[in-house]
């Protein structure tokens, strides 16, 4: 059994392109051209080169010492943190740039929630001098005013979504609107592996190079490319499938997916797409998500707006529905607390998003000879105002 | 026999296809607008089922989708509704909505219940013409279960004349032919861009008849349009015209003015 995507661009039942036919030509052109694009020589050369020079990679894989000896066991972390923009998310917008230019399109618009994705679209749209457009819920916009204002230096134009809950959903409604409007100058950069096909594939390759470089990385400091566990957050999925790509089909890697909880899974507000969610479609594709009976999307909650999405990726519905991958819940105030552990244990502050993972580390099990690495998405800049009010409220 | 096979039949010029959000503005408005409509002057009305999540429609139908929801809404109601208005109406009628809807319902149990209450055909913007002709295209039309709907697939300006054909070839309804690359309700004049592509798909000489819709808010952009097809849609416009007054009035004032008579009411 393999647990890639399929010709048809399909990972199991998950996945597929149901949209209307106003973007049929723009995702069938990408889904035709994505893979010879991707793989050809100069693309990849460039591709590379400006992942080492300008986003500073490889990222360092840094044995935890003193976590891992809190917990017993041997924690590694894969520090996308520290990458040009703080975050995964801009090892996706440098591929995606790079494929907009080269099927000739002169306008870029993105989703975002946390922002990060949007300052990372922003930044590559700065980069080679094209126009930016970011949607984000109004909601996100207040919440994760640092990432708005970075946006704006960077010369993107912001737009909030006011529609629905006004978070991650309602601003990948907007931007795909947006596509349907202007499909012939435009290129839409997904920021996650959602979407319809041939997004999450095409998002998984570019974020790739964080297992790619994880082999390599484990075998100098453990003598083999294979941990025994990679603990990854789950909003859409992007950083998680970075992290599990090239160990998707090695059954002895246990893949856990941390998402995140809200106030609790039974408590209504939450965003825990594994337990709360069904299959449906969602943004053109077929997944999990959070519905209800009559096939209305719920408005999700968390207090991390970059895992405030109702549904995930069907590369991950697939792995957890078929048992492959674990998923774990963890709630706003564990991920606080575990914010705060890994920044006093380690002297690294998380992104919130990333925290959820950390704390998935008192849900699951684990012996002393265990390599775990966990995939440090992102850093807390973004979140210093949500932390400090949390500690002067302890 | 289907109503749509019935319609076409009849009239092939000029057939006047109105959308509304079931729903809106109030719950139970749905037999009152749809009675009106048949009266005044409508040959088609397309009832949409309201979403959370509406990706191909514009500010309006959007809104009116979640005032619709929040008067309780669902497709039970709706379907209990067609059923007494399938009583007191003949007009033929077709649901519109988002495929996910459909799936969360049953595919097969709600195309025997839109059988059942009289729904004569299908627009679901988002189920791909390929993953329907292999698995659907033989559940929606199947006399061993009553069920005889049609379906109708969209084409927009960037189709290519390929797909054009495939769409001719797997519509029983009609083609939809969205009259430019936009959401809907967007601005509402008629350019010669599109009319271009009027006639280019006039050209290919299509079995199936056909309605255009997207950017339809008047008599002249609906005269316009009818010229190029068989008749034409109007939904953001009529939706807008319904959040001013009173339902029976509204709807007459409406009809006639897109068909350019003086009112009867």
């Amino acid at each position: 059994m393999t647990y890639a995507i399929n010709t048809k661009g399909y990972y199991g039942e998950f996945g597929g392109a149901f949209i209307p036919e106003m973007l049929y030509p723009n995702v069938e052109y990408l889904r035709n051209n994505y893979l010879d694009i991707i793989n050809e020589e100069g693309f990849q050369k460039e591709f590379r080169s400006l992942l080492k020079d300008y986003v500073g990679r490889p990222s360092p894989l840094y044995f935890a010492k003193r976590l891992s000896a809190q917990y017993k066991t041997n924690i590694f972390l894969k520090r996308e943190d520290l990458n040009h923009t703080g975050a995964h998310k801009i090892n996706n917008t440098i591929g995606q740039i790079l494929l907009a230019q080269r099927i000739g399109k002169k306008r870029i618009i993105a989703e975002t929630g946390a922002g990060q994705h949007g300052v990372a679209t922003a930044t590559v749209c700065a980069l080679m001098g094209i126009e930016c457009i970011v949607y984000m819920g109004e909601i996100d916009i207040k919440r994760q005013a640092p990432n708005v204002a970075r946006m704006r230096m960077l010369g993107a134009k912001v737009v909030p979504a006011k529609s629905g809950s006004k978070t991650l959903k309602d601003a990948t409604n907007e931007a795909i609107r947006d596509w349907i409007n202007h499909p012939e100058e435009t290129h839409y950069i997904i920021g996650s592996v959602v979407g319809p096909h041939p997004y999450p594939d095409m998002v998984a390759i570019f974020q790739s190079v964080i297992s790619e470089e994880m082999q390599w990385q484990l075998k100098e400091q453990i003598g083999s490319p294979n941990p025994d566990m990679i603990i990854a957050c789950v909003g859409g999925g992007s950083n998680a499938a970075g992290a599990y790509f090239h160990y998707l089909d090695n059954t002895d890697v246990r893949l856990v997916a941390v998402e995140a909880a809200g106030l609790g899974v039974d408590t209504g507000e939450s965003a825990a797409t594994s337990v709360l969610g069904t299959k449906g479609i969602i943004h053109g594709s077929r997944t999990l998500l959070m519905q209800t009976p009559d096939g209305q999307i719920v408005e999700p909650y968390s207090i991390s707006a970059g895992l405030d999405y109702p549904g995930i990726g069907p590369m991950h519905a697939h792995l957890i529905d078929s048992g492959r991958a674990e998923a774990v819940s963890i709630t706003d105030k564990e991920a606080l607390d575990a914010a705060f552990h890994l920044t006093r244990i380690e002297g690294i502050i998380p992104a919130l998003e990333t925290a959820h993972a950390f704390a998935a580390l008192d849900k699951i099990k684990f012996s002393e000879k265990d390599n775990i690495v966990i995939n440090l998405s992102g850093r807390g800049d973004k979140d210093l105002e949500t932390y400090i009010k949390y500690l002067d409220q302890q | 026999m289907n109503r749509l096979d019935r319609l076409f039949q009849q009239k092939q010029k000029d057939i006047l296809n109105i959308y509304f959000t079931a729903g809106y503005p109030n719950l139970e408005d749905t037999e009152p607008i749809i009675l009106q409509l048949e009266k005044s002057g409508a040959d088609l009305i397309e009832i949409g089922m309201p979403y959370s999540d509406p990706l191909a429609d514009g500010p309006t139908i959007q809104e009116s989708g979640q005032v619709a929801l929040k008067n309780g809404m669902t497709l039970d109601i709706l379907f209990r509704q067609i059923s007494d208005v399938r009583k007191k109406s003949d007009i033929p009628l077709v649901l519109m909505g988002y495929f996910n809807q459909v799936m969360q319902y049953g595919e097969a149990r709600f195309f025997d219940k839109c059988a059942e209450v009289g729904i004569d055909g299908l627009i679901l913007p988002d189920l791909p013409m390929d993953v329907y002709e292999q698995d659907y295209q033989r559940m929606i039309s199947d006399p061993d279960n009553n069920r005889d709907l049609r379906i109708s697939f969209l084409i927009t300006p960037q189709t290519s004349e390929e797909r054009i054909r495939k769409t001719d070839e797997l519509s029983t309804g009609f083609v939809y032919m969205v009259s430019r690359a936009a959401i809907t309700g967007a601005k509402s004049d008629i350019e010669q861009q599109q009319i271009d592509y009027f006639n280019r798909v006039n050209d290919m000489k299509l079995q199936s008849p056909r309605l255009i819709g997207f950017g339809i808010s008047s008599h002249d952009t609906f005269s316009t349009a009818c010229q190029y097809a068989n008749g034409a849609i109007i939904g953001s416009a009529f939706i807008k015209a319904l959040a001013k007054g009173e339902i029976k009035d509204t709807v007459d004032e409406f009809v006639n003015m897109i068909l350019g008579n003086v009112p009867t009411n």
